[in-house]
């Protein structure tokens, strides 16, 4: 048996290791957030099963609302995080994008009479035919930025700007209402299966992100192009070609998205759908401790930060709090993560970790 | 060092197109002007004739002169009323009708105040206007009046001068929610628990519609459960009162400030399995008349639906024969008819009346 001495500073090392680590940062807003409901409402972790309107068992509550809205968030954040890593910006276009996407599918499903009887194509055709239209744009930004060297933010303002207009223009401003029940399984619930779909869907992306990651060298092409892209090309790398796959990839996320989105309400509008996402998504990344400057990044900590965004949305709107006000709120997050990330405050907040440290042994 | 050549020569051919660019604007804009003094005289010898005689003017409409109208709207993608308000545009003022008409449509204020000097340069006979934000409109409206251009609002009002413009034809939207409201009031229910998700905060829409359910429950007649904006959006909307559903609170009424949103509610309300519509649970109402809202009033799956009537153009073309004619207007703010329905007395034939 070791003494107490050594006991208590293996567990100050435990801790000084756990700061350390990336993921810290979401994980800690996590629990804080549900802590504080816990003391707030125990209510808010009660969940329970019940039937929908179409007999179908589902689960319900404050937890499953969050594991429903959140995954989306997540899919994007996946994108995201190496669209951040890889080009040491941001794509401000997702919802625009999403918009896009959403749009495509419904034009193949419905064909040219927005309130079509049945299907004019499989879902899986539309899917496909969406997600290909998404990487094109995600493509077009992705050469705007890697080969003719735009801004990321500026290059994906064009789209941002255009992509709801082009979004009408493709349904020719009709707006398609899907009535097979079959189209709703992707944003609800497949029957006989009480957690929602989009989980699954999540899930599914994390799972061929984490091989991808684990059998390919996208992670280490990417975090070299964002640390040094001169380095890394001069290391026999092409250092635009990964940026522009990063922003591939991330077009695929939005299309999965956008078959969530409009599955949800089993139509579109244009002008606000997925409005304002991709702030969110944004922030997924800056709150999984990611540095937005490119680099390295952790993606289970910006998978866990789309989440923790999802739990403080769904908190604020459980205590009534206006939701245009909401935005203000997660703004105070932002200024508090990026004060916290910043390279001053991390040396001080080390320095401080140390001081006690020393005085522990003394 | 071939990269500083590139440079220079790129600011050097920005200067020369900046400069180009300014001469032909310049070149482009003073025959214009010429134009429309010139334009300013005539109309006023016009009108003077039609003070004389009314009867001289109704041939010289008749000759086949088309009346020119710039049309200045919202993008036709805002809102599915949007779209029903833009079509309904176009298809009155047409040829066949005897107008000549060119449209410009921006969600922006300034771009719109562009697109006004650019229809008065062009010397139209009439402005039809609906503005994106309420002020900023005097100093353009006055050049279009000195231009003897007529300036007609629809759908929106403006804060300027009455004199700036012959008519308004507008939505009452504060009598919209008052509709709504006693429509309410008149289902006798034991309790008004309600959910009221509002539009855009500020939107005029929002205000009118929110006024009379405020009032409603400022009178004790009605409560509240939760007051939140989900900005013209479903998904919002959906989130919303999936909140009020999961912790618990009872409700039987939700106010919907628009269709979609309404839908958005009914999502929520489906997957907990609470019933809605005719002789059920809860009480849904949503307002604009969507076609395939109103489908769901037929169904009996909502109960109440609002219009805002998007159909201007039949009463700013009243408008404008009577001025043409000769005549005056005599109430400048025109509010146009609008109806709500019930799920109750609905009929196939109001869907396809009112559908947008």
């Amino acid at each position: 048996m070791q003494g107490k001495d050594s006991n208590r500073s293996g567990v100050t090392s435990f801790f000084t290791k756990l700061f350390r680590q990336q993921i810290f940062i979401p994980l800690a807003a996590l629990v804080l957030l549900a802590v504080f409901n816990l003391i707030a409402d125990p209510g808010f972790f009660k969940i329970t099963l019940g039937y929908n309107s179409a007999g179908n068992p589902v689960l319900s509550g404050f937890l499953i609302t969050i594991l429903d809205s959140g995954s989306e968030l997540a899919i994007l954040a996946i994108g995201m995080t190496l669209v951040t890593a890889a080009s040491g910006g941001q794509d401000i276009s997702v919802g625009a994008a999403i918009a896009i996407s959403g749009s495509v599918l419904l034009r193949v499903l419905c064909g040219t009479d927005p309130r079509p009887e049945q299907l004019q194509a499989p879902i899986i055709v539309a899917f496909l035919v969406s997600c290909l239209v998404a990487m094109l744009f995600g493509a077009f930004n992705g050469v705007l930025v890697a080969y003719f060297k735009i801004q990321p933010m500026i290059a994906t303002l064009i789209l941002y700007t255009a992509g709801r207009s082009i979004a009408a223009w493709i349904n020719l401003n009709a707006l398609p209402i899907v009535s097979e029940p079959s189209f709703t399984y992707f944003g609800e619930f497949i029957p006989g299966i009480p957690i929602p779909t989009p989980f699954f869907i999540a899930v599914a992306c994390m799972i061929i992100i984490g091989l991808v990651l684990k059998f390919t060298n996208l992670r280490l092409y990417t975090q070299a192009v964002g640390i040094n892209a001169n380095s890394s090309r001069l290391n026999g790398l092409n250092p635009a070609f990964i940026k522009f796959i990063s922003f591939v990839i991330l077009g695929l996320c939005v299309a999965v998205v956008g078959l969530i989105k409009v599955s949800r309400i089993s139509t579109i509008n244009y002008s606000v759908i997925a409005k304002d996402i991709e702030m969110d998504a944004i922030l997924a990344v800056a709150l999984g401790g990611n540095p937005l400057g490119g680099g390295k990044f952790n993606m289970t900590a910006s998978i866990i930060g789309a989440y923790v965004i999802q739990l403080l949305t769904t908190t604020l709107y459980k205590f009534n709090v206006q939701s245009d006000a909401l935005p203000a709120y997660k703004a105070v997050v932002v200024i508090v993560l990026v004060v916290l990330s910043a390279p001053v405050v991390r040396d001080w907040i080390s320095g401080l970790a140390k001081k006690s440290k020393v005085k522990g042994v003394a | 060092m071939l990269r500083k050549k590139l440079a220079v020569l790129l600011a050097a051919t920005m200067v020369v197109a900046s400069i180009v660019g300014c001469g032909s604007a310049e070149e482009a804009a003073a025959p214009a002007t010429d134009s429309a003094e010139e334009a300013a005289p005539a109309d006023d010898a016009a009108a003077a004739a039609d003070d004389g005689a009314a009867e001289e003017a109704e041939p010289a409409a008749a000759s086949g002169e088309l009346i020119t109208v710039g049309i200045i709207n919202n993008d036709p993608n805002e809102s599915g009323y949007r779209t029903a308000n833009d079509k309904d545009l176009k298809e009155t003022f047409t040829e066949e009708n005897g107008y000549s008409a060119s449209f410009a449509y921006s969600l922006k204020n300034d771009e719109q105040i562009t697109a006004a000097q650019k229809f008065i340069q062009d010397g139209v006979d009439y402005l039809l206007l609906s503005a994106a934000d309420t002020s900023g409109w005097d100093s353009v409206l006055k050049d279009a009046q000195d231009a003897g251009i007529r300036v007609i609002l629809f759908d929106r009002t403006i804060d300027a001068d009455e004199s700036l413009y012959e008519a308004s034809i507008v939505s009452d939207m504060a009598k919209e929610g008052e509709t709504a409201v006693n429509w309410l009031k008149g289902q006798g229910l034991d309790e008004y628990n309600v959910i009221h998700i509002q539009g855009v905060m500020g939107s005029a829409a929002q205000q009118g519609r929110t006024g009379a359910l405020d009032a409603a429950v400022e009178a004790g007649e009605m409560n509240i459960v939760t007051q939140q904006t989900a900005e013209w959006n479903a998904e919002k909307a959906q989130q919303i009162v999936q909140s009020v559903i999961d912790s618990g609170e009872s409700f039987n009424v939700i106010y919907a400030e628009n269709d979609d949103m309404a839908k958005g509610a009914v999502a929520a309300l489906d997957k907990a399995n609470i019933s809605h519509g005719v002789g059920k649970d809860v009480i849904v109402m949503g307002f604009d008349c969507n076609k395939w809202a109103l489908e769901e009033l037929l169904a009996g799956n909502w109960n109440y639906d609002g219009q805002c009537n998007p159909f201007q153009s039949s009463y700013i073309d009243e408008v404008i024969k009577t001025i043409e004619s000769g005549g005056t207007i005599s109430e400048k703010v025109i509010i146009m008819e609008e109806k709500g329905f019930d799920a109750t007395t609905i009929t196939q034939e109001d869907v396809d009346t009112y559908g947008i």
